[in-house]
């Protein structure tokens, strides 16, 4: 959401652009619509914003606030909006996938790409911006195709032995594209960049597959969430798995640390009180304080064994990060989605659980260091980082409920969004002495 | 009557039963006593009966063996034979009635003898049939218990195999049930999709239906309000075949250096781990016993010539050259001459441990091994030395301590006060000494340096002078005579020695680049005043520029000049 030093935040239809380290307001747009998605462009010079109802979009400049951009998909309808990687391009998915326009504001040109596929992950960026991977489907089968960012050359077009793709993603080093399909199937493809298929995983046959993927940041491991309950790592070598991490409900190994949230028991000293109600104490009437307790092994998680008659069943591995210093990895089984998993890579083994109170809405790595952030939707943030752990609540009056969080590229800084508010987070960091 | 005695005849023994009924005590005379066994006797006549029925009854005793028998008949139930009671007249009839009635007695026993044989031949057929049939079903039982023993074992077995096709069924059931929930889940997953992808082709249609309908389209057009420049500045080019295998080479590029880095890393990783496994192998060899030398002794192990032989290969394999070499034979070759010395080094291990154990349970003594006393002994005398020698050090600490703080006099005190840094202290004055000196001489060279300095920058002002009103009468004879040329030279007098004409070749460079400072000495006066003598000069310095390539060829001459 927020870039170097400003951060943009949309109300209705008003795009407000703010200082992120005064919270001061910079600059104010208005658009004919209500804006469902904002994006900063990569050189943090234009900002996007889509109205999908209407099909426009519209683009704003930092630099020059009278300069202003309609892009209008008409009768085609729009779904999806993106910034190219070199910020001069904007490739809109118009409705039912049929096509992606590539506008560009340089030229504006337009160029057509058919037959997106309607997936999860349809489009990927390789991380220098130089190619893009495309999802395809014709006469149904999977096609992957491959263009150069600069000049938008179709480098390579091939099909791919899926029975119906689900996600596509770049290895960091863009030199390979992990391919997985539907979660019917478990099987996982790997490309080289010029298209050749490196090589084929299959875990098992029959049960549901893959749920989620992650790429470690040296692009040495690719570890794969799958629905029965366990993360395989494959490494960039052999491409054949090394380990598989399981997720049970039940914690044996003496050696793993578990924290566990447990509610703080206030205590309202009686001398304090007073009426009307003070702020901070109002606000700690709402929300119990919390604090980490280290729980001995062995232990047992709360387990919540699904409907069974449902699609897209909340069981197996939905959510799995790498650190940024690729030395830990964190997963969320969602048979136990109070729980966080972390496992320690260099080791391959488990180093620690995070048992919270609610349920994980969401957690993210901070981009410099290992640290992790986790919002169950109440109004405290978690971090955790190799020294410990910690429970932060929000001063906020009234009730904050913390839905998702994210991460400032700087690293000290994270924006906590809520329904309608949001607050940014910042961390003091460290002086080496 | 006659003495009636009773005498047991002995008879036949084939008619000791028939006649056992009768015996009768009674006492007969020697001559009634044939009467006796003719009444004993059975039917079948024979010699001995006749004598036997003459026997009994002889001429003289008829009246008594007639009254005899009378007496038996009479006991026995038949009439009496006597005509009357008492008489001695016979009654005929009731003789022949006795006579048949004994006869037809006697035939009836006899019937009863037979039956009763027979009876007996039968129950003794009987009994033998019942014993034959007792035997054959006490082999049918045997034979029977047997059966069933088997039997038992053979349901015994069915049972197993019962309970174990029971178990292979009940396996079957659960992953039938495994297979229907994942055909179930399955199921459900194609259903979802199914009716997500229904509900978008149902939208399509209605679309398709709307702009079918609908006349008026609305215009699909980008408005800007002006064109953005690129990211990297330049202008976009056209798509030819040559950007098209450009980008092909930037891709394969890319791909190549992600491939080389990758190579490089495992190379480093595989050089890492051959010095590792270098230097087991070295570790390895130096754990292993010294067998080199006895070779012969250890005939059980036979690996004497072999350790030599891997003496060599290790030494040849230690050479720099080797590690680098990633071919196949030197990779087997250390690989295997380390898979060879571990295996040495297990047995040496396990050999060890076996004789560790003998020691333990109190077998012989080896050579090699040290038995558990004279370990004892070695770690008792290693104690006392040890002991020993803390005691040597307190002692001494004592006489340090002692040397220390005994009372001396004044003078020795300060004699000795500090008399352990002494030979440092007078080191260091030495080196006080010998700094002073330099640095005194340093500021002389200084001195001098700047004295020089100074004389320099006043011969160079002078010379500059002189080079301008020079250069004023070049100018002037120039434009007047060129006669005069020469005049102005011998006129011009440049005063100073080599040194000085260097040092001026060296300025006129610096006026060039008047700011650098290259050969000049460290005194910051000295650059002042150099800076200063170009500033100073600028008019000559105007006109030095235009006639800079005569200049050279006009100072040699001077100077040749003056050396002449």
């Amino acid at each position: 959401m927020g870039m170097k030093t400003h951060r943009a935040s949309c109300v209705q239809y008003r795009l407000i652009v703010r200082d992120v380290n005064t919270l001061q307001i910079l600059q104010l747009y208005t658009c004919l619509d209500q804006i469902q998605y904002v994006e900063w462009s990569s050189d943090s010079l234009f900002i996007l914003c889509a109205m999908y109802k209407r099909g426009i979009v519209q683009v704003w400049s930092l630099e020059q606030p009278d300069w202003h951009c309609k892009i209008d998909e008409g009768s085609a309808g729009l779904v999806a909006s993106c910034w190219s990687p070199d910020g001069r391009h904007i490739l809109n998915t118009t409705e039912f996938h049929l096509r992606i326009t590539v506008w560009s504001l340089c030229t504006k040109s337009v160029s057509y790409i058919k037959y997106p596929k309607a997936c999860q992950q349809g489009i990927a960026f390789t991380k220098d911006g130089h190619y893009m991977a495309l999802a395809e489907r014709r006469d149904c089968k999977d096609f992957i195709s491959l263009f150069v960012c600069s000049d938008w050359q179709l480098l390579r077009h091939f099909d791919t032995e899926t029975q119906d793709l689900a996600g596509i993603e770049w290895a960091p080093n863009g030199c390979v594209l992990a391919v997985w399909d539907t979660c019917l199937e478990y099987k996982i493809l790997l490309y080289s960049l010029d298209g050749r298929l490196l090589s084929t995983y299959r875990a098992y046959e029959w049960s549901l597959g893959i749920k989620s993927i992650a790429w470690s940041p040296s692009s040495q491991f690719l570890a794969i969430g799958s629905y029965d309950e366990k993360v395989r790592i494959l490494n960039h070598v052999t491409w054949k798995k090394i380990t598989e991490f399981e997720h049970p409900p039940i914690i044996a190994n003496p050696k793993i640390i578990v924290y566990k949230e447990v509610e703080k028991s206030a205590t309202v000293e009686t001398q304090k009180l007073s009426f009307p109600p003070t702020r901070e104490l109002a606000s700690s009437l709402f929300s119990i304080p919390s604090k980490y307790d280290i729980s001995q092994v062995p232990m047992s998680l709360q387990y919540i064994k699904p409907v069974a008659d449902r699609a897209n069943p909340r069981i197996g591995i939905g959510t799995l990060a790498f650190s940024p210093d690729n030395c830990f990895l964190a997963t969320k089984n969602d048979n136990t989605p109070n729980a966080i998993w972390i496992w320690d890579i260099q080791k391959l083994k488990l180093f620690v659980v995070l048992e919270q109170l609610c349920t994980v809405n969401s957690f993210q790595w901070d981009p410099r260091q290992p640290r992790l952030a986790i919002c169950t939707g109440n109004s405290k943030v978690y971090l955790w980082s190799p020294a410990g752990c910690v429970s932060v609540q929000v001063p906020m009056e009234g009730d904050f409920q913390v839905l998702s969080l994210c991460w400032h590229s700087g690293g000290d800084t994270m924006a906590l969004l809520s329904k309608d508010n949001f607050c940014l987070c910042y961390l003091e960091r460290e002086e080496v002495k | 009557m006659g003495d009636w005695k009773t005498i047991t005849v002995p008879a036949p023994s084939s008619d000791s039963k028939n006649t056992s009924q009768y015996t009768s005590e009674k006492k007969m005379s020697p001559s009634s006593l044939n009467m006796q066994q003719v009444l004993r006797l059975p039917l079948p006549s024979s010699k001995s009966t006749h004598s036997f029925f003459s026997a009994f009854c002889t001429e003289e005793n008829v009246e008594q063996s007639i009254s005899y028998l009378n007496r038996e008949l009479t006991t026995l139930g038949f009439p009496s034979l006597y005509a009357e009671s008492k008489g001695k007249e016979l009654n005929l009839i009731s003789i022949l009635n006795c006579m048949n009635e004994l006869l037809v007695l006697q035939r009836k026993n006899l019937r009863a003898q037979e039956d009763v044989e027979m009876q007996h031949l039968k129950l003794g057929s009987d009994m033998d049939h019942l014993q034959n049939c007792y035997a054959k079903l006490k082999e049918q039982l045997e034979a029977s218990k047997r059966e069933i023993v088997g039997l038992q074992e053979r349901d015994r077995q069915l049972q197993c195999k019962n309970r174990n096709l029971h178990q292979l069924l009940k396996n079957e059931k659960d992953e039938v049930q495994k297979l229907q929930n994942i055909i179930a889940s399955r199921a459900t997953q194609y259903n979802h999709d199914m009716k997500r992808k229904e509900r978008e082709y149902n939208k399509l249609k209605e679309r398709l239906h709307q702009l079918v309908m609908n006349k008026k389209d609305k215009k699909i057009a980008m408005e800007v309000l002006n064109y953005v420049g690129r990211v990297d500045g330049k202008r976009g080019g056209w798509r030819t075949d040559k950007t098209e295998a450009r980008n092909e080479e930037e891709m394969y590029k890319a791909l190549l250096r992600d491939y080389e880095q990758c190579q490089k890393q495992l190379l480093v990783e595989n050089a890492e781990l051959r010095k590792v496994l270098q230097q087991m192998k070295k570790e390895i060899i130096s754990l292993l016993p010294p067998q080199k030398q006895k070779p012969r002794e250890r005939s059980e192990d036979g690996i004497g010539p072999v350790l030599s032989d891997l003496e060599d290969d290790v030494g040849e394999l230690n050479k720099e050259n080797m590690w680098e070499l990633s071919c196949e034979t030197v990779r087997e070759q250390l690989t295997n001459s380390i898979r060879n010395q571990w295996r040495m080094l297990k047995n040496h291990v396990e050999k060890l441990d076996n004789q560790v154990s003998r020691v333990h349970s109190g077998a012989l003594t080896d050579k090699d091994v040290i038995s558990r006393e004279d370990h004892e002994l070695e770690t008792e005398k290693l104690e006392l030395e040890i002991q020993h020698c803390k005691e040597m050090i307190k002692t001494q600490q004592q006489l340090l301590q002692q040397q220390l703080m005994s009372p001396c006099d004044d003078d020795t005190t300060v004699l000795l006060q500090d008399c352990y840094l002494l030979e440092e202290r007078e080191r260091l004055q030495e080196e006080w000494k010998l700094f002073r000196e330099q640095k005194k001489n340093f500021e002389k060279e200084r001195r001098s340096f700047t004295e020089a300095a100074i004389r320099l920058g006043l011969e160079r002002q002078a010379f500059e002078e002189d080079r301008g009103t020079w250069l004023k009468q070049q100018f002037l004879s120039m434009t007047c005579d060129s006669k005069y040329l020469e005049n102005v030279k011998t006129q011009s007098a440049t005063s100073g020695s080599s040194d000085q004409d260097n040092h001026l070749m060296n300025t006129r460079s610096q006026q060039k680049k008047p700011r650098s400072l290259s050969s000049v000495p460290t005194s910051a006066e000295l650059c002042q005043t150099i800076q200063h003598t170009p500033y100073s000069s600028s008019p000559c310095a105007i006109s030095n520029k235009t006639t800079e390539e005569s200049k050279p060829n006009q100072w040699e001459e001077i100077y040749r000049e003056e050396t002449e």
